[in-house]
């Protein structure tokens, strides 16, 4: 979850050596199709080459030879590396992943099961992120030197020092075991258990179309804390990057201009400024939307949220291998996925850079 | 303003050879190089709080025999639990162990992750991107490629799949945090290799007949170390909070070892009645991580004033 500092605009360009807009184009569907199979090969040396033995893992290591070796062949252990590589890559491009030994159902199954609760926790942790962090780095900005810039950044301090998963588990221990103000762990309780069929499996989205609302709110009730301890982390990031792109801005003579013509001081900053800053945190927004993610391993760990990172970590304890690699391409996949999209935006509104 | 003064009234003794206007030689003006960096830093209270702090860990981790009893290993089955008190400061855990001792000698196997990612991640990062920035053409392209890659992919869950891979483990969690965080560093390298492989010295270096390789090792590679070191003390946060984050998944530093992320793992099942086995530790990461931030916010105010965050 460190991504402190990323300058926006760069880590995806194209080939260099590439000119034009077709060119471009190329060096892009380039990039993400190495990106895409450096990711494989990466995972792949994880699964298959790395110690532990598939084999092994799944017959375990009372079963007699003949089994193990049937298990082998099954696998297609005993063919050339390469020849397994393609395999590989070919099944998952299929969107095959294997079985999963913990839950003996398909793979792709089961992330189709446990992502949304994850895409949930990520996206609305962002938004807060975003609508709490962006004003705050832009006041603090302005304010540079002030007690509301020092305020902005000793939180933000925190919010990349602390670490989340310690963070959650003292937030349930005031919220929830002492003042009782928020419900526990889990994405609703128990009782409501099976009451809407998930549609989008996102519970806020599909209790509310259920008109359900008992259940929304308490599937509300439980997300704020988890949901809070991403935010903390989003905003922490996007509040320092808005109040260093903000800096630069308002040091530049454009900004003087605005103000010697007697704009109002919220036209310079919102107006002027901002606008040029805009562009630079759709990178920034991206970043930390990956970020969380990926990030919120830890924090679905201590909440009991049964996402993908939950569903990683519990199949990394059962060396259920095949679900973790399916689980770390699917995580990937999105990951390089945003940031490529941000990348995309990024050309897209600043023609500088187009 | 620090040179008028000296010029003003030229000082004697170290100061004033420290910051004469005339070094007479290179040594002295490395001296005061370094001296004048140490002012800026010494003027920037956000760097000097970080620098404390980091301070402050060092010197605890080199007196954590004096400062303790035991090692934080001894268990007293019949003094568990026990909340703070003027015997145990900060209280004891399940087993009975003092957790002050423990904190103590934690900071320990903290420095000792630190330092070996540090040492397994600056030299790759800054071969691979001197030699991609200084060599350019094919093979910068190739070991850029292979650097995106690595910085297009979600680190914590990659290090998990490594580690799940390995083993669960200090050493092995150590290795995929460092697999999983060199390519920026790469990226930081090649940049600054790119400005200086132009300058005039490295031409009279070829010149002189040096070969690429000690072009690269004695004359690139000391340039980019100063924006490398300063990435990597803001990273050390980032490093720190991953290991804490894999040893609380169990993945990391193995009990009965005194990692802090260990220790608020097995504090969790106590939470509700036993607040402090958990909550000590946290704060223990929070302000160590917190003095590397600051100290790397600092150092880059005064080593790169381009990118600062004017104070």
């Amino acid at each position: 979850m460190s991504h402190s500092d990323k300058t926006p605009g760069v880590g995806t360009g194209g080939f260099p050596s590439l000119r034009g807009f077709a060119g471009k184009i190329i060096g892009f569907a380039l990039t993400l199709f190495l990106t895409f199979l450096g990711l494989m090969a990466v995972t792949f040396v994880i699964g298959r080459v790395l110690p532990t033995d598939p084999a092994m893992a799944i017959v375990g290591n009372r079963a007699s030879e003949e089994v193990y070796q049937a298990m082998r062949l099954q696998l297609g252990l005993d063919k050339h590396l390469i020849v397994q590589f393609w395999i590989y890559l070919a099944s998952a491009l299929q969107g095959d992943f294997g079985q999963s030994i913990m839950t003996a159902r398909p793979v792709v199954d089961d992330i189709k099961r446990f992502f949304p609760a994850t895409l949930e926790l990520a996206t609305l942790a962002t938004i807060v992120g975003v609508l709490v962090g962006i004003p705050m780095g832009v006041l603090a900005a302005v304010r540079q030197g002030r007690m509301i810039d020092h305020v902005v950044r000793v939180f933000g301090l925190i919010g990349y020092s602390v670490p989340i998963f310690w963070l959650g588990m003292v937030a349930l221990l005031v919220f929830y075991a002492k003042l009782e103000w928020l419900p526990g762990p889990g994405r609703y309780d128990f009782y409501f258990e099976g009451i809407v069929e998930p549609v989008t499996g996102v519970i806020l989205i599909d209790s509310a179309m259920a008109g359900e609302w008992d259940l929304f709110e308490n599937a509300l009730g439980h997300i704020i804390l988890p949901a809070s301890m991403l935010a903390f982390f989003s905003l922490a990031y996007i509040a320092r990057m808005t109040r260093s792109f903000m800096l630069d801005q308002l040091n530049q003579e454009y900004v003087l201009t605005a103000r010697v013509k007697g704009l109002p001081e919220r036209s310079v900053i919102w107006g002027h400024a901002f606008r040029n800053v805009r562009v630079q945190l759709i990178t920034v927004v991206g970043l930390s939307y990956a970020g969380l993610l990926e990030g919120s391993v830890l924090t679905e760990t201590v909440f009991s949220w049964p996402g993908i990172g939950l569903y990683i970590t519990n199949s990394l304890f059962n060396a259920d291998m095949n679900a973790v690699i399916g689980g770390t391409v699917v995580v990937g996949l999105c990951f390089v996925g945003i940031n490529m999209l941000s990348d995309i935006l990024y050309r897209i509104v600043d023609p500088r850079a187009r | 303003m620090v040179m008028q003064d000296a010029k003003a009234s030229p000082a004697k003794g170290l100061r004033g050879w420290l910051l004469s206007d005339s070094p007479a030689n290179a040594f002295q003006a490395r001296a005061q190089n370094a001296y004048v960096g140490w002012l800026a830093f010494r003027g920037n209270p956000i760097a000097m709080a970080g620098l404390f702090i980091v301070a402050g860990l060092l010197v605890v981790a080199a007196l954590a025999p004096v400062l303790t009893g035991g090692e934080g290993l001894a268990q007293n089955l019949g003094n568990r639990l026990k909340p703070p008190s003027a015997e145990h400061w900060f209280g004891t855990d399940e087993l009975g162990r003092d957790i002050y001792q423990r904190i103590i000698w934690g900071s320990r196997v903290t420095l000792y992750i630190v330092f070996l990612v540090s040492i397994i991640v600056m030299p790759i990062g800054l071969l691979v991107g001197t030699i991609a920035g200084y060599m350019g053409g094919w093979v910068d392209t190739v070991l850029m490629r292979i650097t995106d890659i690595f910085l297009a992919f979600p680190r914590l869950i990659l290090a998990l799949a490594f580690v799940s891979a390995l083993g669960p483990g200090l050493e092995n969690a150590v290795i995929a945090i460092a697999v999983t965080t060199w390519s920026p560093y790469a990226r930081l390298a090649r940049a600054e290799a790119l400005t200086v492989r132009k300058s005039e010295y490295i031409l009279a270096a070829q010149i002189q007949g040096a070969s690429r390789w000690r072009i690269v090792t004695g004359h690139v590679v000391p340039m980019c170390l100063s924006s490398i070191i300063v990435r990597l003390t803001l990273d050390m946060a980032g490093i720190i909070l991953t290991a804490a984050g894999l040893g609380f998944l169990g993945l990391g530093a193995q009990p009965p070892l005194p990692e802090w992320g260990v220790m608020i793992a097995t504090g969790r099942a106590f939470l509700l009645d036993q607040w402090w086995i958990s909550t000590i530790p946290g704060f223990a990461i929070l302000i160590v991580s917190m003095g590397f931030n600051l100290l790397g916010d600092g150092l880059r105010d005064v080593l790169d004033p381009r990118s600062g965050s004017e104070g």
